[in-house]
């Protein structure tokens, strides 16, 4: 049966260029780098190589680069490790209705030990209004917390003017705080990653959506960012996260993250025409379909629809019945059996949040990939819509 | 690598009746009119399931003897649906008493099982058919009231 895969915002497969990288520390270099002797050293030097090159990328000191176990500890890390090492200078941190989880239960975790979450609105496009995060700045916000694309609905936050926002806060108050954080694990691939141009005080990014593997995140902390370590042990990473590093999987996310920078440009524009194409006419021959989020302010591989009366998990069923892989923001597809909240912050309706449709491509998908879904999508709606109780 | 070594296998999210049911449901309604002698609903969109059943029940006998059905749900709601339309209409058709006392975990059973978390969102099918036999069972008293 034809695969196709469209859920690449859940994870990518390892480019083979990169896996040719790591495999050596998976076999023969296989030294603790921790270690004196010549088999340590060899991979200490291919690990402080490694965090060159993504300083390089992000346009930041190597020493601001810390490796971690996955995306979701780096969000951990930035959110605890700043909330638990500065809560003397104040216990309030600002956010957003639509974050990844990973920030997300972690800001929930801290309001229960008594920090003040602010959750910024968003509009029905997904993206923040700036005055309201000016209005939520207060002489005790310790941190703001932003995702720079989502990873449901794909919307870009515009980072250079929230990190505008928050500067001239700090310097009408002659403070350093509050930092500002972006999950932009979502971004790596197709938007900016430097840090002067972003703006942004710590930053986390991952293996597992930028064609390299999974168990491999980064966080990029501000040398002035005093941060609280989860992780103790033997001092690695500048002690802020401990445990032997991991240099096949360190290596593989570096050269992941140079190879997606190096094709960024162009994979930009070929998969925003793949998706502007998509949303065209799955527009055009679904009845009632709506597309979530900006279709502007979008990462270029993002398709995000809902397709009335009909639910995601029994479409996402049919759809993979076909080969057609993709994801849903329904409740029946989660652990937690509400539907997706990053949906329900751009105010659509609980039932149209339940026949959400995410598909996300990637560099393997075609133009003849788009069209057997368009060709299958509609089969699928039909049908369901026939056995649906709501017409 | 040799790829005869990776292993390929993978479990569907549902059993195998589950499937069945969901990819080729049985008893909906797909026309546009239905002479019923009972109509009921349960479940809300809000939470992602909501099912329709109408009956025809044989008043000399209390068997109900078609039921169709309609669901806006996952998987294990349309085929929890699908399944116990067949159930009640199955070997004569199901004393209405019976009918009444069916219940999730039932269904459940005959679908060989489903995940914990679908058993109390999805298998609504039941609540929606305990309606439709009070109404039918108001209208026949109105009706032999007269």
């Amino acid at each position: 049966m034809k695969e196709i895969y469209l859920d690449y915002a859940a994870a990518t497969y390892i480019d083979l260029l990169v896996l040719r990288k790591m495999s050596p520390y998976l076999t023969k270099l296989f030294g603790n780098p921790s270690s004196l002797h010549a088999a340590g050293r060899k991979v200490r030097f291919a690990i402080e190589n490694a965090r060159i090159d993504v300083a390089r990328i992000l346009n930041v000191e190597s020493k601001e680069i810390i490796f971690t176990g996955s995306g979701t500890e780096s969000d951990n890390l930035a959110i605890f490790g700043t909330a638990l090492a500065n809560k003397d200078k104040g216990r309030h941190i600002i956010t957003t209705k639509i974050e990844h989880p990973a920030i997300m239960e972690a800001v929930k975790r801290l309001e229960k030990q008594g920090f003040e979450i602010t959750y910024l609105n968003v509009d029905s496009g997904g993206l923040i209004n700036l005055s309201e995060l000016k209005k939520s700045l207060r002489k005790d916000t310790i941190l703001v917390s932003i995702i720079y694309a989502n990873n449901e609905i794909g919307v870009i936050q515009p980072m250079a003017e929230i990190a505008e926002t928050i500067r001239e806060f700090r310097k009408n108050n002659s403070s350093n705080f509050p930092f500002f954080h972006t999950d932009a694990c979502q971004a790596v691939g197709a938007l900016e990653l430097d840090v002067k141009k972003i703006g942004v005080d710590l930053m986390t990014l991952n293996g597992s959506k930028i064609y390299g593997p999974k168990g491999i995140g980064c966080l990029y902390a501000h040398k002035n960012v005093k941060l609280e370590p989860m992780i103790v042990g033997g001092g690695q990473e500048g002690g802020l996260r401990a445990g032997t590093e991991n240099a096949a999987l360190i290596i593989g996310f570096s050269e992941a993250l140079k190879l997606a920078e190096k094709l960024k440009n162009k994979e930009f524009k070929r998969l925003k025409i793949l998706r502007d194409y998509f949303i065209k006419n799955v527009l055009k021959i679904i009845p009632r379909v709506r597309l979530n989020g900006d279709l502007i302010k979008r990462l270029p591989n993002n398709i995000n629809i809902s397709i009335d009366s009909i639910e995601g998990e029994a479409m996402a069923l049919m759809l993979d019945n076909y080969g057609i892989y993709a994801s849903t923001g329904s409740a029946c597809s989660s652990r937690k059996l509400t539907p997706s909240h990053v949906l329900l912050a751009i105010g659509i309706s609980p039932e149209l949040a339940h026949g959400s449709l995410r598909f996300t491509l990637g560099r393997k998908t075609k133009k003849r990939d788009i069209e057997y879904v368009l060709r299958v999508l509609p089969v699928i709606v039909e049908k369901l819509r026939k056995i649906s109780a709501i017409k | 690598m040799d790829n005869n070594e990776i292993n390929q296998q993978e479990d569907w999210l549902y059993s195998e009746i589950v499937k069945d049911h969901f990819f080729n449901p049985r008893n909906y309604l797909a026309e546009e009119k239905y002479e019923a002698d009972g109509f009921g609903t349960a479940g809300s969109p809000i939470c992602g399931d909501l099912m329709k059943v109408w009956i025809r029940v044989d008043s000399k006998t209390n068997k109900i003897i078609d039921c169709k059905w309609q669901t806006f749900g996952c998987a294990s709601a349309i085929a929890s649906t699908s399944m116990m339309s067949i159930m009640i209409t199955e070997n004569g058709g199901m004393d209405l008493e019976e009918a009444k006392k069916l219940n999730a975990e039932k269904i459940m059973a005959r679908l060989g099982g489903l995940p914990d978390n679908k058993i109390h969102c999805s298998v609504l099918g039941h609540l929606a058919l305990r309606s439709a036999i009070e109404d039918f069972l108001k209208k026949f008293a109105e009706h032999t009231g007269k």
